[in-house]
């Protein structure tokens, strides 16, 4: 028997003994790639560059629903949201970004893909155009939120000698940081592919919109930066000289114009239906040759990168999970869509006397008015998916006393009748009831009306539409404006309007700052650019002034710049019950102030730009605080 | 004897209360307190709006201690015995900070060593030397005058002053249930400025509101406000 186990241990110790120990341990690992391999083969550092692709970061994002519907220009039918309508505003560290470890890996990208001789010179110059895209599209974020910060080219390394004080770099100018976004852009723009069809990778028509939205950030800020002289540093980390901004301006213009010529490819407004409502809200979901998207956040089904923005927000009556309905837009958003005429007027839900208005239809009220608003928002007496939505608040009866109930559907007994009959809608609105369109509205912007899109367990793979042509032609209108060139403000606008059925071209005289600031408004209502905008024109700190909106106040000052806008109305509807007479059946509106909106917003000084963490500050005494915090 | 185990559980929480004793700092006991004033007047503020930072550096990360200020001008904070830093965030406040000397520049130096009181001196743009209230059916008015004490070079204009009434003691910008304001231009007369704000319904009702002024100043964040007064109706 033990000679059995001497025999086993000879053998054991004969075949160790036989093989090279070095070479049998020392295996290339299975489960990563090294650095050789990686730059060796195209596909892989495209995987590589994807995932700093999926790792931009955006402001607003069809990820997170509320992230694009903030600043009441929608209330949140979520119980666990109530509280963002009771509080006052904003902190000062909200939208805070820092990210240089995420700067550090596209530095590191750069540095090893310019050595990365393997590579086709052709394929390896656009990966480098395209992270040096990604490192701009990051600079440019960090700067309209945080302010100049440190310009990083090179990935920095630790020499572990104690003293990393050398790694020390302080903040650049506010300008000095938009200057670096445009120069790169204008240096890569070549290097890209000027393809239309290209939409989540950078393409040339991505650049010169990047180029044209950052020159324009910066001429504003340069400009209307007078208006809060508090909001600057005195070394030019916050705040651009007055005298910079018709520089910046003409840089907006020439990279719009370069796209609108047709550089860049064929962009063109979408206009491929026939009814505009569904048109325009069509951009957003349409992937077939869609001529209008400039650069996009993709998502794709059953490929693990989907989101839920549709489950979330889908109108709740026979939705496809039992959630939904949580962005509610707020009446004073659904006010400011002019009518046909380019007038502005409030929804009409009384007549000139003060007597209620009584329509036929439900959706009669909201006739005549810019197809932007049914494309954005979804209204009482339309339909999603082949299903009407089923928004109404209750029974007026023909003593003007209202009988609703407090549950969606929820059934009461009418006057004169014996079985109880449906009182509220099935989508609400009941006030504080989660879920339903609590103001009267639900959003339907950015909503996927494919089967399947709000439920958990598939979700909805339309895409987050960064840069479209529609902002291009106005970036165009407003630097036009700025330098004094009305007529071709009013040239490239009218494009925009006409799309939206607003047929009757804006004269020159009729381009005014407030127009700009509208038009944008409405184009680009929940698509995560309207934070950016009150703060680059300085008008937050107005709009957002700390004073609750009293109902007299929703009508007034429409198309204004500076609107109050610190607290969602809501506009509900109600079924007249009054058999016999003539108006029973019809429709009569009423807005409202839900019980759940107590507080108004007050944008503060301190919120133009946001916080510097005090760990920064500490590990970098070089970096100076932004003012008022 | 036989052994219990559910009980160990017991024991062993025991112990690590115990153990909590032990290994933790004794928590602070300095109460640093005071007013911000001006010629020794404290001033108004909005509640938990303007703020005073507490550093207190040598312990090698630094951040700020904040210790808000209340309505009426206090604040306190409760600290380690030790030396502080006391400054106010550029830019925050309805007032400009009093520079002592080119090496402290506004910065209070102090030591705290047990409970303290300490004042802390400012210039408002604008001081309010007056504020009568009177209380109407369903209405308050006010009589108030103004006194402009920042004249140089940092002199800002008003941009409005509002008369905000509430049902608790908490009245400002924030927390009102009825406001009326009169903008900077239309003020003919600093020392006599009178608003008069209607009254809503108040459920349950209620006698008497809580009513102030306050005083927003051109391209300053935080308004100045005079003292809460009770007001019956």
């Amino acid at each position: 028997m033990k000679k059995i186990a001497y025999i086993a241990i000879f053998l054991m110790l004969g075949v160790s003994w036989g093989c090279d120990d070095q070479s049998f341990l020392d295996r290339p690992p299975t489960s990563i790639l090294n650095e050789d391999q990686v730059w060796k083969d195209e596909s892989v550092v495209l995987s590589v560059l994807g995932n700093l692709y999926n790792r931009v970061y955006d402001i607003g994002t069809v990820k997170d629903w509320a992230s694009l519907s903030n600043f009441n220009d929608a209330f949140w039918s979520e119980a666990g949201r109530y509280g963002s309508f009771q509080n006052n505003g904003w902190g000062n560290g909200d939208w805070a970004t820092w990210d240089y470890g995420y700067i550090r890996e596209i530095n590191l990208f750069i540095q090893k893909a310019t050595v990365a001789d393997a590579l086709k010179p052709a394929v390896r110059d656009r990966f480098l155009a395209e992270a040096r895209f990604l490192r701009a599209a990051y600079y440019f974020e960090l700067v309209k939120r945080m302010g100049g910060v440190p310009l990083i080219l090179e990935p920095l390394t630790y020499d572990f000698s104690g003293d990393p004080s050398y790694l020390r770099h302080p903040r650049a100018k506010e300008s000095e940081i938009y200057d670096f976004v445009i120069s790169e852009m204008e240096a890569i723009k070549e290097l890209l592919p000027a393809s239309v069809a290209e939409k989540s990778r950078a393409t040339k028509g991505a650049a010169l919109a990047m180029e044209s939205r950052a020159a324009l950030y910066a001429a504003s800020i340069a400009k209307y930066g007078v208006n809060t002289p508090t909001v600057t540093l005195p070394g030019g980390e916050v705040g651009i000289p007055a005298s910079m901004a018709n520089g910046y301006y003409t840089k907006a213009l020439n990279a719009a114009k370069e796209i609108i010529a047709g550089n860049a490819g064929a962009y063109a407004l979408y206009t491929k239906k026939p009814d505009l409502s569904e048109n325009f809200s069509s951009i957003f979901y349409d992937k077939a040759n869609n001529s209008e998207v400039i650069w996009v956040d993709d998502f794709k089904l059953k490929s693990g990168k989907v989101h839920y923005f549709t489950g979330a927000n889908q109108p709740r009556f026979g939705a496809e999970e039992e959630e939904g309905g949580r962005i509610n837009p707020s009446l004073n958003f659904v006010e400011m869509f002019e009518k046909l005429d380019n007038t502005f007027a409030p929804i009409p839900t009384v007549d000139a006397t003060g007597k209620p208005i009584y329509y036929e239809k439900q959706v009669d009220i909201f006739a005549g008015r810019d197809a932007r608003l049914a494309g954005t928002v979804m209204l009482p007496g339309t339909a999603f998916k082949g299903r009407a939505v089923d928004i109404w608040a209750g029974y007026e009866l023909a003593d003007g006393t209202v009988l609703t109930g407090s549950d969606r559907g929820a059934q009461k007994t009418l006057p004169g009748q014996s079985i109880p009959t449906q009182v509220v809608g099935f989508d609400g609105p009941i006030d504080g009831f989660e879920f339903t369109a609590q103001t009267g509205f639900y959003i339907r912007k950015y909503q996927d009306p494919v089967v399947g899109s709000g439920q958990r367990g598939v979700q909805s793979e339309v895409w987050y539409v960064r840069y479209r042509y529609a902002e291009v032609l106005l970036n165009a209108a407003e630097a036009a404006f700025e330098l004094g060139n009305k007529a071709d403000a009013a040239m490239y606008m009218n494009q925009v309007r006409e799309r939206a059925g607003l047929v009757i071209p804006l004269t020159a005289a009729e381009i005014t700052f407030d127009r700009i600031v509208h038009e944008r408004r409405v184009e680009f209502g929940f698509e995560g650019l309207y934070l950016d905008d009150m703060k680059r024109w300085r008008i937050g700190h107005l709009i957002m002034d700390g004073n609750p909106i009293a109902q007299a106040d929703l009508s007034k000052d429409l198309g204004k710049a500076t609107k109050r806008n610190t607290q969602p109305w809501g506009l509900w509807s109600y079924k007249i019950y009054n058999p016999g007479a003539a108006n029973n059946g019809k429709w009569v509106y009423k807005p409202i102030k839900l019980s759940r909106v107590t507080g108004a917003d007050r944008f503060q000084l301190g919120n133009y730009y946001s916080y510097i963490a005090d760990d920064i500050v500490n590990n970098n005494p070089l970096i100076v605080r932004n003012p008022n915090h | 004897m036989k052994i219990r185990f559910q009980y160990s559980y017991f024991l062993a929480l025991a112990v690590l209360f115990v153990s909590c004793a032990e290994d933790n700092y004794t928590e602070p006991k300095a109460n640093l307190s005071g007013r911000v004033v001006y010629n020794g007047e404290p001033l108004g503020f909005e509640f938990n709006q303007v703020a005073l930072q507490l550093w207190q550096p040598g312990f090698g990360k630094l951040a700020a201690i904040n210790a808000p200020i209340d309505q009426e001008g206090n604040f306190s904070s409760i600290l380690f015995n030790g030396d502080y830093k006391l400054v106010f965030p550029k830019g925050r406040g309805p007032f400009r900070t009093i520079v002592q000397d080119a090496s402290k520049k506004d910065t209070v130096f102090v030591t705290v060593n047990g409970t303290q009181q300490l004042d802390i001196s400012v210039e408002p743009y604008y001081l309010i030397k007056s504020a009568t209230f009177s209380g109407g059916e369903k209405k308050v008015s006010v009589t108030a005058a103004l006194e402009k004490i920042i004249k140089d070079v940092d002199a800002k204009e008003i941009e409005n002053v509002t008369l905000y009434i509430n049902q608790g003691q908490f009245v400002s910008r924030a927390t009102n249930i009825g406001s009326k304001s009169i903008g900077g231009a239309e003020i003919a007369n600093l020392t006599s400025i009178n608003l008069t704000v209607d009254v809503p319904t108040i459920l349950p009702t209620q006698s008497y509101v809580y009513a102030r002024i306050g005083v927003k100043i051109k391209n300053v964040e935080d308004m100045l406000f005079s003292a809460v007064e009770k007001v019956s109706l």
